[in-house]
């Protein structure tokens, strides 16, 4: 199953939730904003929304800046 | 107590500083410490997913002390800046935005024309935002009527260290706006502050004086002392300008006339 991640693509065995591919990026769920297929998702829904083949994940977090 | 209110919300310095440019984290906690400041800036980017194994800027800063107000840096248009801060508002601990529309690449100007529509966007979605945008007081009417929180008008060009380049202009925007107006962009050395301060500012948003300064520290504390200084000349009534003297000392009783 392929996802575009990031902008890039990036290869999944199958679908799984937001919390799910978060956990296997190694990524803390606290510390980021994800955009689904261009929507911004509330952190109480990682649990429930599924991402799926085709799908555009954005995963953003707060660096340094002015 | 001469506090600085924006949005209902107070803050004890009229400082506010930025995450960005620092040689180290350690270097940036120590300046902002040394600031004084209680808001600090940050930008919303992807994650780096090739490399876990770098520390988040937030294991660096204690969000209990600082209040943390994410930019919109970098958005060339209203969308691409409604989308960031949308994800800044997911990724924080609040509903600020600092709304940031770029026009240029070469001099980082704000599109004006998108601000004013992205801040309308923003608002009806129950943002407080600050627009960072030029020193027209026409502009910044408009960003006020479309219900921006404060307006943001630049010194200088960002990273310029040029200093306040339309003093009477940021007096004037001082004048007719009835929300907060906070000089951001362009600061370079502790006059640059003061003189903002003086000029009627409720505070002063910078980022690379400090951190490009060869002391950050020193110089963040140089800020902290700046700001405090032209906000206090600035309530203390200056004396007018004139042409020639005044002398200070009496005219009468001089020995020998």
């Amino acid at each position: 199953m392929k996802i575009t991640l990031n902008g890039e693509s990036f290869e999944l065995a199958g679908p799984l939730t937001v919390s799910a591919l978060l956990a296997q990026l190694s990524i803390d769920a606290r510390r980021v904003a994800v955009e689904h297929n261009l929507a911004v998702l509330k952190r109480a829904t990682f649990d429930s929304i599924e991402v799926r083949d085709g799908d555009e994940i954005e995963v953003v977090n707060f660096v340094g800046g002015g | 107590m001469d506090q600085l209110v924006i949005a209902g919300k107070t803050f004890s310095s009229r400082l506010i500083v930025g995450t960005g440019k620092y040689s180290s984290p350690a270097v940036m906690v120590r300046a902002h410490e040394a600031s004084g400041a209680d808001m600090v800036t940050v930008a919303v980017r992807r994650v780096n997913l090739s490399d876990r194994s770098k520390e988040s800027l937030l294991d660096f800063i204690d969000t209990g002390k600082y209040f943390l107000l994410p930019n919109t840096a970098g958005c060339y248009t209203a969308d691409e800046a409604v989308r960031t801060a949308r994800l800044g508002r997911e990724a924080g601990l609040s509903n600020w935005i600092k709304l940031e529309v770029i026009g240029d690449e070469r001099t980082l100007f704000p599109d004006n024309t998108a601000l004013i529509e992205a801040t309308r966007t923003l608002v009806a979605e129950g943002f407080i935002v600050l627009p960072y945008t030029t020193d027209d007081p026409v502009v910044c009417r408009k960003l006020e009527d479309a219900g921006a929180s404060a307006v943001m008008p630049l010194g200088a060009p960002i990273g310029s260290g040029l200093g306040i380049q339309n003093v009477n202009n940021l007096r004037i925007i001082r004048e007719f706006s009835r929300v907060p107006m906070i000089v951001d962009a362009g600061v370079g050395t502790a006059s640059d502050a003061a003189l903002a301060m003086e000029l009627g500012a409720d505070a002063v948003l910078m980022n690379t004086a400090i951190a490009g300064a060869e002391d950050p520290v020193a110089m963040a504390e140089a800020m902290k002392l700046a700001v405090r200084a032209g906000r206090l000349a600035y309530l203390s009534g200056r004396i007018p300008r004139k042409m020639y003297a005044t002398a200070s000392s009496p005219v009468e009783g001089l020995v020998g006339r």
